[in-house]
């Protein structure tokens, strides 16, 4: 398989402090790469990194072959590499088919002078933009609360429209901020479904986790993270046995990681 | 059509009735000429705060309005005394010339949110005066006075306006031509925020990261609705001018800029035609309190204060009971 991401000896301080350093690995087509960590380990940096909204000290980070760090965030999503957020990061007071719908800005064809004068692009936009919203609500379970507030989503509901937005983008890539942070075990395996339901849709995914048992039953292959470095790669069964990935766990709190 | 948009525009075209065809009859027939001044002033002010409004809109504190409106009216003053352009011309050129100067102003300081913008935008008023002070072309202090009425507007030999002086009442003439321009701004706003391109500066307000990671250009769309907010100023600005034919460095000062955005606050950030009623009863308030002399700033703050604790989110946001909210 082919690699769209390429993330190349990615390093950025702040300050005296490296919060990733000389990190690189590569990203295949459609697999789902889980970037893991202890607390502070620089996987928040490092999705910031890719996408775009930070730039690197040195290092780049190339999509399709072709350098995209340092270009704004909004291109960087143009061009197919799109991030969503940590917990609650929606548009609150839209409905939650509205936030899909703007979500498909990308494909808009029409203009914005379009959009104000209602030319034919605009409305052939409105149109389908709003059936591959009704689409996605359905493939997220979101359907039944289409036209709620976003604001007044429960907690499950509102990581499953932050995906939703994200599938909405068409993006290449996906970066998912925890995506099962905060979950229950039968939230957990919900949104595992969710995920792999939007690899099958030919979306690559990448995401930062702490959920380790969610991690290993996801995730084609596993970077692991720890002071900023990269100290292991691979599947999970191969994590697992890691021993440098064990102690960086065991060294910092005794307790049990799910391994 | 659907029936809620039927219902709509036949609101619409029935509030355009009676600002076009009633409220003239009306004062014709008190002969209450002052009202016509007054409510153009209303009109016009209620056109910058629209502008205002919309900035209020992508989630940014505009209390720089009335720096546009000098420079509109400077802008429409110039172009007629000096070169004897007709003001039909100038008044768009003021509106395109404060656009251009706010997409200058706007590239650096757009950045900047909350408190921080709305300082930077409020020094740029007291900014505008100053420069109106300095500049030759803007004659300084003594601002420029005398400004002929706007003569007749023609088209292919058509008179679309007569020539003002030739009107048996001036005043008469600026109310419909304020009236006009208010009810197609406002036609305008609403069709602005109820289209994508609305929903898209709705998102800018709620949250600038998560649409620059869908792909929002957020700070093209900031330059765009700051640069229609500013044409809209201007020409407020520019008709004021003509109106009261003299246009100084303090004809728009801090406290315009401040009463711009009181206008949106007080009729509802929420709704297109807020900054409409706002201003109606911001400026008919203060007028109203005139009688009660050198209280008069003490009972008007005091009841905006009271206002903005009691309905955060404007006078628009009053139900009756059993009403149903419909956005």
């Amino acid at each position: 398989m082919a690699d769209v991401l390429t993330i190349d000896k990615l390093t950025r301080r702040f300050g005296g402090l490296y919060a990733v350093n000389n990190v690189s690995f590569n990203v295949a087509e459609n697999e789902i790469l889980s970037v893991i960590g202890p607390n502070g380990a620089g996987k928040s940096t490092l999705f910031k990194l890719i996408a775009s909204f930070l730039r690197p000290t040195s290092g780049e980070v190339c999509f399709k072959g072709e350098r995209i760090s340092g270009l704004a965030p909004h291109i960087v999503a143009r061009k197919g590499v799109v991030r969503t957020f940590q917990e609650t990061t929606i548009f609150r007071n839209m409905s939650v088919r509205e936030n899909v719908i703007i979500a498909h800005h990308l494909q808009s064809r029409a203009t914005l002078f379009g959009y104000f004068m209602g030319s034919r692009n605009a409305r052939q936009d409105e149109q389908s933009f709003g059936e591959s919203a009704d689409d996605i609500l359905q493939l997220l379970n979101l359907d039944h609360v289409a036209n709620e507030l976003a604001s007044n989503l429960p907690h499950g509901n509102l990581r499953a429209l932050g995906i939703a937005i994200g599938l909405a983008t068409n993006a290449t890539v996906l970066l998912l901020d925890e995506p099962f942070a905060g979950m229950n075990h039968e939230e957990t395996m919900r949104t595992v479904q969710m995920v792999q339901g939007v690899r099958d849709r030919g979306v690559t995914v990448l995401l930062v986790e702490h959920d380790m048992a969610a991690v290993m039953k996801i995730s084609d292959r596993i970077v692991v993270l720890n002071f900023g470095e990269k100290i292991a790669e691979g599947t999970a069964a191969e994590i697992q046995h890691d021993e440098r990935v064990i102690e960086a766990y065991l060294g910092i709190e005794d307790e049990s990681i799910g391994l | 059509m659907m029936p809620g948009k039927l219902a709509k525009t036949a609101g619409f075209l029935i509030y355009a009735a009676i600002l076009l065809i009633l409220v003239p009859r009306l004062i014709d027939s008190y002969e209450r000429w002052d009202l016509y001044y007054t409510l153009t002033s209303v009109a016009l002010l209620s056109i910058a705060s629209a502008g205002v409004w919309l900035t209020f809109f992508i989630g940014r504190i505009n209390i720089g309005q009335a720096a546009y409106a000098l420079i509109g009216g400077y802008v429409s003053a110039v172009m007629v005394v000096d070169h004897g352009i007709s003001f039909w011309w100038t008044l768009p050129a003021a509106g395109l010339f404060c656009a251009v100067v706010s997409v200058f102003v706007g590239l650096p300081i757009l950045r900047l949110r909350g408190v921080y913008f709305a300082m930077v935008t409020l020094v740029f008023t007291e900014v505008a005066k100053m420069v109106a002070l300095a500049l030759p072309i803007t004659h300084g202090a003594s601002g420029i006075v005398n400004i002929p009425l706007p003569g007749a507007l023609e088209i292919f030999g058509f008179t679309l306006i007569p020539d003002f002086n030739t009107l048996d009442n001036s005043r008469r003439g600026f109310y419909f031509l304020s009236v006009v321009l208010m009810l197609i701004c406002f036609l305008g706003m609403y069709r602005l925020v109820h289209s994508r391109m609305g929903r898209l500066c709705f998102s800018l307000q709620q949250n600038e990261e998560l649409a620059s990671s869908i792909g929002v250009n957020i700070s093209y769309l900031r330059i765009v609705a700051y640069a229609i907010s500013s044409f809209l100023g201007g020409i407020g600005g520019a008709i004021f001018a003509a109106i009261s034919q003299s246009v100084y460095p303090s004809s728009f000062a801090v406290a315009d800029s401040i009463n711009f955005m009181l206008n949106c606050f007080l009729g509802g950030l929420g709704y297109v035609f807020g900054p409409m009623l706002g201003t109606f009863v911001l400026y008919f308030g203060w007028d109203w309190l005139f009688q009660t002399g050198k209280y008069q700033l003490l009972i008007f703050s005091s009841i905006l204060i009271a206002l903005m604790l009691v309905l955060p989110n404007g006078l628009l946001s009053i139900r009756l009971p059993g009403w149903k909210k419909n956005g």
